[in-house]
């Protein structure tokens, strides 16, 4: 009972005899009934056709022509065979992708008559890029070029050529004839000349080892069993490497290390667990762990990201829209996404890389895609279970793309990502509790609205992060502005609007930013000192009176007013709306708006507001 | 490279993983329970998927009250002994309307006391997942399904609008009204279900196993005789022995001459048998593509 399981998927262009050939080797290995040979014989013109022993559906018998990705099963007492088996016409890469997606080989038919087509080099090409390792070229309709060697080896030398091109791929060709049975199950009399194994044979021994599937353990968490009290068992599917009870192991997202107490199965006892068993793990103590968690290796533990870089094979009848939200379905996570950036499309056919604005309906491109929590995740090429993720539209429920991680994505922009709308340092300065925070949220809150790509640089969140170094000296307050001023303009120049709010005392070193930065704009934020103090918003006037505070600005350090700041905002006599208006109003008339409603920023906003109560300027 | 899994450990591991998936994304899944050797796998890859504790969906069994007597039995004892929760819908209208296969034929019969009474059990139950026990190597149009398969609101199958499937990244997405039948056993054929049935040791109905049996031999097949089969004219049952390779109704359910009275003699038996399981199913085999025209209709 011990029998080893090969999955592998058929291609071929239409007409190559592909639905013959599987007919033939479900035939040939006794895989089909009597019944269903009788229900064929029926519908068949003349004899028996093997072909139609596949077509499932009525419109496929209808119109001949086969719809979908259909499953076969045969075994021999060596192995037991899964075949998916992709039609051929148009439609051919969503299918043939979804078939090839959990083979491990992949049989790409040719018809001997027609030699090396287009779509060989398609099919072949999409089997690569899925992750399989061993293609089989099959040469079919031998018996139709009378089984001629002549023939073959002028396919096998145009193949060659292809074959370099697919990296770490294993190439193996044989001649058969389907509708005659040379080479299928058995060995063929017609082409002597041919000395290697026939293709069932092949399948038999072929020896698949496992390349996609790096060692170290990597465990998605699917559904936590509960079973009263505290017990806890994460189960999941291993998607790769083993693990043992004892095991040391990293909980993501939150990287705590624990041990595996017992792997938790019904009638077995047991110690050793690998991929890909479906397992149920307790762990050493309390954590808190839910589905779309990773217990991974803590030495090799996989990529964290929220910005990735991925092939996406497109499905939806819609094509690819950028900076929509989309859902991605990676492992046992689901989460908001976006596509960022098209890095090129896939010319299948030259095996050629383009650049393009949009992906089709079987369209292969590469992109950069952001989402809303980090991913767990291994390159696709290390590890199909922890590489590979779905996209789905949230409106329509559809499965709009195959997707494929390829790394981390990198942050630095590429030529193709201009700025949608150009960036500008905006710097509200002013005695503390003047309202720089107050209006510089308010403005940033409108901006976000409208579309813009904005950041908001809080001097008090800052001190908390960036500056934590820094204390209060002239020097020290100096230095502050300079790195806010640097990472301002860093943003600015990616055509983001910064929103700068820090007290900024000293004229001098504002206007040395100033003369450094592009578009720089000074807000000035006045209140008289009394109507400050009177608010002090956040107590600290009243320390500082008490002399808790050393080098307060307005008490007991100056405060240098700017000369010729662009917008003055006199909060003791305007409104806060009217104040936000005039940065609006000036920011407007002054600055391209952006063409595309921007998405950067919303998190930050939240960052913003979760730091709010941190340490304090003075 | 640590360790090897055979392909029936592989078939179990994946179906416990597509098990899991349901009951974390759905808030209202339920498992169909025909009683059958499908359903009892079914039962021990779920019992396995949730381990220690019971499964967090009830099971759900049609009951066209035309099943055998072994099959009901069966059913009440191995829910209770394994603490599952059962629910069991019968036909009321239909019923009481008098369908049977004698006057309504059939496709008519299956179509209201399967068919319809399973889409009124699952509007019933709110139900948003419905897990069967179909394989794709059952029948040709089941070899296209989808281990997620995508219902309207109707509970309609529509070939030509399914999910691509990469993976196993399911997609189980619906709106309102909307559903997903779940297809755990896939990927098995008939052998790997006994092969799979012999290693764990599974019960099943003793149904699947040969003895003499009362039959009405008519041609090439075995029609179970009851007092309610209407006989041909000078037609006598006989005793037969046969097992039955699958189970549904009774009227509509065909035995097979055997001789196998354990799981292993089964297994042999299967290797050397030259015809299909569903052979024996006189609803398939009114006509050409019935079975994909049942799934439009709302069947599994």
């Amino acid at each position: 009972m011990e029998t080893e399981l090969l999955r592998f998927t058929t291609a071929g262009s239409v007409d190559d005899g592909k639905s013959t050939l599987i007919g033939r080797l479900l035939h040939d290995s006794n895989a089909v009934y009597e019944d269903q040979l009788d229900s064929v014989r029926k519908v068949s013109r003349d004899g028996i056709d093997l072909a139609l022993l596949t077509d499932g559906l009525r419109a496929e018998r209808e119109q001949g022509i086969t719809i979908d990705v259909a499953y076969r099963y045969f075994s021999t007492p060596r192995r037991k065979f899964i075949i998916a088996d992709t039609p051929g016409h148009e439609e051919y890469t969503r299918n043939m992708a979804t078939g090839a997606s959990t083979a491990d080989l992949a049989l790409v038919l040719l018809d001997a008559r027609k030699g090396v087509l287009t779509q060989t080099r398609r099919h072949a090409c999409i089997a690569w890029l899925l992750g399989i390792r061993h293609i089989v070229f099959v040469i079919n309709k031998m018996d139709a070029v009378g089984y001629s060697q002549e023939v073959f080896d002028n396919i096998c030398g145009d193949l060659g050529s292809l074959s370099r091109r697919l990296e770490g791929c294993t190439f193996h060709y044989i001649p058969v004839s389907a509708l005659a049975g040379d080479n299928v199950v058995r060995s063929s009399s017609n082409m002597p000349w041919f000395r290697g194994c026939n293709l069932l044979e092949y399948l038999e021994t072929v020896q698949i080892e496992d390349t996609a599937s790096i060692p170290d353990f990597r465990l998605p968490v699917q559904y936590v069993i509960r079973n009263g009290g505290d017990f806890r068992a994460y189960a999941g599917q291993i998607a790769a490497g083993s693990v043992r009870e004892g095991d040391e192991v990293m909980i993501l997202p939150s990287r705590q290390i624990t041990r595996v107490r017992t792997i938790c199965a019904l009638d077995e006892n047991l110690k050793l667990a690998h991929a890909p068993m479906s397992v149920a793990l307790c762990l050493d103590g309390q954590f808190d762990v839910s589905r779309g968690c990773m217990l991974a290796s803590p030495l090799r533990p996989p990529e964290v990201a929220d910005h990735v870089r991925a092939t996406l094979i497109w499905m939806g009848e819609e094509p690819l829209r950028l900076r929509h939200p989309y859902l991605v379905k990676h492992t046992s996570q689901r989460v908001c996404a976006q596509v960022s950036q098209i890095d090129s499309v896939l010319d299948v056919d030259m095996l050629a890389e383009h650049p393009a604005a949009s992906l089709r309906m079987n369209e292969i491109g590469t992109v950069q895609l952001e989402t809303h929590l980090p991913l767990f995740f291994d390159a696709y090429k290390k590890s199909r279970g922890t590489g590979s993720f779905v996209l789905i539209d949230p409106i329509t429920n559809r499965t709009v793309a195959a997707g494929m991680l390829s790394g981390v994505a990198q942050t630095i922009p590429s030529a193709i990502d201009k700025p949608l709308q150009s960036g500008v340092t905006v710097w509200f300065t002013g005695l503390s509790s003047a309202g720089k925070s107050t209006i510089s949220q308010s403005v940033y809150e409108r901006l976000w609205a409208m579309g813009y790509k904005v950041e908001h640089l809080d001097g008090d969140v800052v001190r908390r992060h960036l500056s934590k170094d820094l204390g209060f000296t002239q020097e020290d307050r100096n230095e502050n502005v300079r790195r806010i001023g640097f990472v301002a303009d860093l943003l600015a120049k990616n055509g983001v609007v910064v929103l700068v709010s820090m007290i900024s005392p000293y004229r001098a070193i504002r206007d040395e930013l100033r003369s450094k930065i592009e578009s720089f704009i000074e807000v000035y934020v006045n209140a008289p000192l009394a109507v400050c103090e009177q608010r002090d918003v956040k107590g600290l006037y009243s320390k500082a009176r008490a002399g808790l505070l050393p080098r307060f600005t307005g008490v007991s350090d100056p405060y240098e007013p700017p000369l010729h700041s662009e917008i003055e905002c006199r909060t003791d006599r305007e409104t806060l709306a009217e104040s936000v208006a005039k940065v609006i109003e000036y920011l407007e008339a002054h600055f391209q708006a952006p063409s595309h409603p921007g998405i950067l920023g919303r998190e930050q906003a939240a960052d913003v507001a979760a730091v709010a109560a941190g340490e304090m300027e003075r | 490279m640590i360790g090897h899994l055979s392909h029936l450990k592989r078939l179990e591991a994946e179906s416990i993983h597509i098990m899991r998936e349901v009951a974390a994304e759905f808030s209202r899944p339920v498992m169909l329970y025909s009683i059958g050797k499908d359903s009892s796998v079914m039962l021990r890859l779920a019992q396995k998927a949730f381990y220690p504790a019971k499964p967090p969906f009830p099971l759900l069994h049609i009951d066209t009250t035309y099943k055998f007597r072994e099959m009901t039995d069966f059913r009440d004892r191995i829910c209770a002994e394994l603490g599952f929760k059962l629910i069991v819908h019968k036909p009321r209208e239909a019923k009481e309307q008098g369908v049977n296969p004698f006057r309504f034929g059939t496709q008519k019969c299956c179509a209201l006391l399967k068919t319809k009474s399973l889409l009124d059990a699952l509007a019933e139950g709110a139900f948003e997942a419905a897990i069967g026990g179909a394989r794709r190597d059952e029948e040709k149009s089941r070899a296209k399904e989808r281990v997620y398969s995508f219902r309207d609101v109707h509970g309609q199958w529509d070939p030509k609008n399914q999910r691509p499937e990469p993976w196993n990244l399911f997609n189980g997405r619906v709106d309102k009204g909307e559903s997903i039948r779940v297809f755990p056993l896939s990927n098995w054929t008939e052998l790997d279900i006994w092969e799979y049935i012999a290693l764990e040791k599974i019960p099943v109905v003793p149904l699947y196993f040969a003895q003499e049996r009362e039959m009405l031999v008519r041609g090439e097949h075995l029609i179970p005789f009851f007092a309610d089969v209407p006989l041909l004219p000078g037609e006598r049952p006989q005793p037969v022995l046969s097992r039955y390779r699958s189970l549904g109704c009774r009227f509509c359910t065909g035995a097979v001459r055997s001789t196998a009275t354990t799981v292993p003699e089964i297994v042999q038996e299967l290797k050397d048998v030259r015809w299909s399981e569903r052979q024996n199913r006189i609803i398939d085999l009114d006509q050409e593509g019935s079975m994909e025209l049942k799934k439009r209709e709302g069947y599994f």
